[in-house]
């Protein structure tokens, strides 16, 4: 059995997978994203922050949890992993999912996709945990592999191999893109970014996340310097050019579930 | 009774025989399971009154919170003539009359305690009549100043100390609601008849004190019936007999409810379980082509008009306890029926579709009865109105249709009683925080009242560490005394209220054989519960204040399980307060043996609870606001709003039947992306929570930005009719005192991610 080290747990999701979703926040992320919204969650140690305090707990246990919440979850509701980076904790991940697969409880996970790699020893534990996830909400932080060096501090060559992968497998995935002005908010990389997406046929749901500063006070309370605070929320019309480009209104097989 | 032509058309059966508006219903209505789409708007006369109404309104917060009052007339039944909202206007009103003979004018209403009615016109600058004053010091007692002849010492500390506050004896007890669904479908002259009956059948009886009693009120009763009669000549109605048609049914039942409001001036003055009884007429005169839908919406948007005008002067005292001018209009929609069929009708979605044609609004305090086996249609309809307007509340019909049966209404805010059978003696609050602290203290109020010694004198606790097992020790010594006292207040002010306020209306349309329930309260719930946590699983080390030896702060050492986080090591102290609490009720007789039940609901009371309680265990400072009703602490709750519902949950209906009232404030951007998600969202919540015997849930959507603009700039034409849930019922949230708009932003809602 693997102990999972968790961040915190949110019992009312409603926007992170179809229905209501049991969020577990996992602790650690091998990504520094600058518009990150949780970077308590990068340390793989982790510490208090408002209250909550990481720690570690066994898939059962985490399902029992989870299970509590069943009443709330109707025909499409389920378990969420995000982060931190979930596929950074692959062996508790597969455990805790088969546990939730035997209790028929629908699963996903929020990732980067950064750890991914084709070739790697870890593929086989990837191919395990992906027969018991039913979806997974990606991001394409940047089409542009400078650029997103330049905003996650790392390339995106291996994490658009993942997408490829799960198209191959025919996983389904949400597409979730951070349009942050001045960063991915440019017409060009929509451009690029829409091509891409449309190379894969597995994706049910693309959606543009605005960019917003909630976060900043996090940031204080851990010493991290904060090297968007100067960066606005998007234009609503911004917003809209955005969901024209990536066409996302033609993303429709998350509703007929 | 021989078949009456009013009753043309419906299916006969024992409600023809005797007083029996529950066999009719279930005869007679018609469930829906479609959706809103047959729904109309407002029609040119609806928006003109309400419009007219809506200035009213404007006039009446300029004026500071009373347009206009009476000061040398009694209220009664007859006391004034008819009353419009606009002369011009008066044939556009399809629902008339008025609790005085101008709209939003609050009438005089001496008996609950003149000196409370005085000061409710002194507060605003209104002069009372001397004349009044001599009659009703002089010449005629009050409920108040019996109350106060018969108060011991020990009631009067506590009532000082406010470890028991909100106790009506200084105006009407109200929680009574009467069958007003009698007056339209018997008319009076059979009701009349039936208490006659019931009344001879004491004829030869011996005459102890029960009987005369009995023979009395219901001699009180029929004078009220004939008073109605009477009140509805001066509109040009005769209600002797039964209503005719929908119009007609709605107005007669307006009557029976303007009769109540009239002559009581209860803190909860609720109209009942109407809609399905009143689709029923609908539906006939739909069929037979005497109405159109545009109509029978008019009807309904005309009724529950009069249903927001609801007015009554009330002192500055009673406001910051009941903040909002709240009268607990409460009508339910929804609810299953014994035999499996669900009870929603059109009129079901009539009502809530007033919302949308007048706006939101706090009045009426619209209930909608919820199982998740009722119509999904309906759920999601009822949602989207929650969304869009906050002002509805929701109650777990599957928990409260094995005690109460399917005819039950909501009296005050959450409360069942069964409609025409029950009637409640309700009063105030135990506020079990400060009892804690009284087991801490010896006996001695660490508050308003700083080193009375208030409850029994016993040795306060004097280690430095509170140690568990000694507190809880003396805990359950002080809530045996304050039970007792509490029960014994109660009996005290509900034999007076019985003797000088007796609420001849509203009985009159009750069964003379009721049942009668004895409704106590808890307050400082979540703040006893994270105390007890806090010493038994952290160490809890008093600060004493120097002079005084009283404990004046706790400080804590490490971490503690509180009550909101679905942790069954607090919830489980929850269950056993409540449990405790309610045993030591029941161990004290009560008045007119009625019922022992207990809440667990503060209302607004919550900030005026607060600011008498000194520093608590769970780290609470000294004068800050409880959470309200059975709420979980502000800043308690770690893993959102279920787990948090799942906590008070878990709190079992059956030890508190008065109810358990949560009130939960989502985000809307929290709740989904657009208003159709939010509404899917909320509906799987509602089946979640409701799903595993919860009781009660208020639902709020909408963000902290909104709140604290609202109160920056309660002039924005947006705010005007800004609506939110707090415990117990809406209210507008301009109209709260700061203080209570304070409170109410800072309850962490649940936000975003």
């Amino acid at each position: 059995m693997t102990l999972g080290r968790i961040n915190k747990i949110e019992t009312f999701g409603s926007v992170d997978g179809p229905g209501i979703r049991f969020v577990v926040f996992t602790q650690g992320c091998p990504m520094r994203c600058k518009f990150c919204h949780n970077p308590e969650t990068w340390d793989f140690k982790g510490k208090d922050i408002g209250g909550v305090e990481p720690f570690d707990i066994s898939p059962e246990d985490l399902l029992q949890k989870a299970l509590r919440y069943k009443p709330y979850w109707g025909k499409d509701g389920g378990i969420t992993v995000s982060g931190g980076e979930p596929l950074a904790q692959l062996d508790f991940m597969i455990e805790f999912f088969e546990c939730a697969k035997n209790a028929g409880v629908h699963t996903c996970i929020d990732t980067s996709g950064v750890s991914f790699r084709h070739a790697d020893a870890a593929f086989e534990k990837f191919e395990r945990l992906m027969c018991v996830t039913d979806l997974l909400l990606v991001d394409i932080k940047h089409i542009d592999e400078s650029a997103h060096k330049e905003l996650t501090g790392h390339g995106n060559e291996n994490i658009l191999d993942f997408f490829r992968y799960l198209d191959e497998i025919k996983k389904p995935i949400w597409i979730r893109h951070v349009l942050v002005p001045g960063i991915s908010d440019n017409d060009e990389a929509l451009a690029r970014t829409r091509d891409f997406i449309r190379t894969l046929g597995n994706v049910e749901r693309v959606e543009v996340l605005p960019y917003h500063a909630f976060a900043l006070g996090k940031y204080d309370e851990l010493g991290i310097d904060y090297v968007l605070k100067d960066t606005q929320s998007p234009t609503a019309e911004r917003v809209e050019n955005a969901n024209r480009i990536l066409e996302t209104a033609s993303y429709t097989r998350w509703r007929n579930k | 009774m021989a078949e009456k032509e009013a009753w043309k058309g419906f299916k006969g059966g024992r409600w023809q025989e005797e007083i029996n508006v529950r066999d009719f219903i279930q005869k007679n209505y018609t469930a829906y399971d479609g959706d809103k789409s047959f729904l109309q708007g407002p029609t040119d006369a609806t928006n003109k009154l309400w419009a007219e109404l809506q200035d009213l309104q404007k006039q009446e917060i300029a004026k500071g919170g009373v347009l206009d009052m009476d000061t040398d007339i009694v209220s009664s039944l007859t006391s004034h003539p008819a009353g419009y909202i606009a002369e011009d206007t008066k044939d556009l009103e399809k629902i008339v009359g008025l609790q005085t003979d101008k709209p939003l004018k609050r009438a005089f209403m001496p008996f609950g305690g003149i000196k409370m009615a005085e000061e409710s016109c002194t507060n605003y600058g209104y002069t009372p009549s001397a004349e009044l004053h001599k009659i009703f010091t002089d010449y005629h007692k009050t409920h108040n100043q019996g109350v106060f002849d018969a108060y011991t010492p020990a009631m009067r500390a506590a009532r000082k100390a406010h470890i028991i506050t909100g106790l009506p004896d200084t105006y009407g007890r109200g929680r009574i609601v009467g069958d007003y669904r009698r007056v339209a479908l018997y008319g009076i002259d059979y009701l009349i008849k039936q208490k006659k009956i019931d009344k001879e059948f004491s004829d030869n009886a011996n005459m102890t004190e029960e009987v005369a009693r009995q023979r009395e009120e219901l001699a009180e009763q029929i004078k009220a019936l004939e008073g109605m009669k009477a009140m509805a000549k001066i509109y040009g109605f005769d209600i002797s007999e039964p209503a005719k048609n929908a119009r007609e049914a709605v107005q007669w039942l307006y009557f029976g409810y303007l009769a109540a409001i009239k002559t009581q001036n209860g803190a909860a003055m609720s109209v009942g379980r109407v809609s399905t009884f009143i689709d029923i007429y609908m539906t006939r005169d739909l069929q037979n082509g005497v109405i159109t839908e545009t109509e029978a919406q008019e009807i309904i948007d005309h009724l529950v008009m009069k249903l927001r005008m609801v007015k009554f002067a009330r002192i500055t005292s009673y406001n910051e306890l009941f903040s909002g001018d709240p009268v607990w209009a409460t009508l339910e929609v929804g609810g299953i029926g014994q035999d499996g069929r669900h009870q929603v009708t059109k009129n079901d979605f009539r009502f809530l579709h007033t919302l949308v044609n007048m706006g939101p609004s706090p009045e009426p305090n619209l209930t909608v009865l919820y199982s998740p086996r009722l119509p999904e249609n309906f759920k999601k309809f009822a949602a989207e109105i929650s969304v869009k307007t906050s002002a509805i509340q929701y109650e777990n019909d599957d928990t409260m249709r094995p005690i109460w049966g399917d005819d039950y209404s909501i009296c005050c805010c959450v409360s069942a009683t069964q409609t025409g059978k029950e009637m409640q003696f309700f009063g105030a609050r135990a506020n079990l925080a400060k009892t804690l602290l009284y087991a801490i203290n010896g006996g001695k109020d660490e508050g308003l009242v700083k080193g009375m010694q208030v409850g029994p004198e016993c040795p306060p606790i004097t280690s430095e560490y509170l140690d568990y097992d000694e507190v809880v020790q003396k805990f359950e010594f002080y809530m045996d005394w304050i039970a007792r006292l509490y029960v014994n207040t109660l009996n005290l002010i509900h034999y007076m209220h019985d003797k000088y306020y007796y609420e001849a209306a509203e009985m009159a349309l009750i069964d003379t054989n009721v049942r009668r329930t004895f409704a106590t309260g808890i307050a400082g719930f979540s703040h006893v519960i994270d105390s007890l946590c806090a010493i038994k699983y952290a160490k809890v080390k008093v600060i004493r204040d120097p002079a005084t030896g009283l404990a004046e702060d706790f400080q804590i050492e490490g971490d503690f399980p509180r009550y909101g986080n679905d942790d069954d090591r607090a919830d489980k102290i929850g269950i056993w307060l409540l449990k405790t609490f309610m045993r030591k009720i029941k161990q004290t007789p009560s008045y007119r043996n009625s019922e022992h039940t207990t809440s667990i609901l503060t209302i607004t009371s919550n900030v005026v609870y607060g600011k008498a309680t000194g520093a608590l265990p769970d780290g609470r400072k000294a004068g800050e606001p409880f959470s309200p009703g059975a709420s979980p602490s502000y800043g308690a709750e770690k893993h959102g709003l279920l787990a948090s519902l799942n906590s008070v949950a878990k709190i079992p209906y059956e030890y508190a039947l008065d109810g358990i009232s949560n009130t939960q404030t989502i985000n809307p951007a929290a709740l989904g992306h657009d208003d159709a998600e939010r509404t899917e969202k909320l509906v799987q919540v509602l089946d979640g929570y409701f799903g595993q015997s919860s009781h009660h849930l208020n639902v709020n959507v909408f963000g902290v930005e909104k709140l604290k603009d609202a109160m920056e700039h309660p002039e924005k034409e947006e705010y005007q009719n800004f609506t939110i849930r707090v415990s117990g019922y809406a209210v507008r949230f301009i109209k709260l005192t700061r203080e209570q708009q304070l409170d109410v932003i800072a309850r962490q809602s649940h936000g975003v991610l």
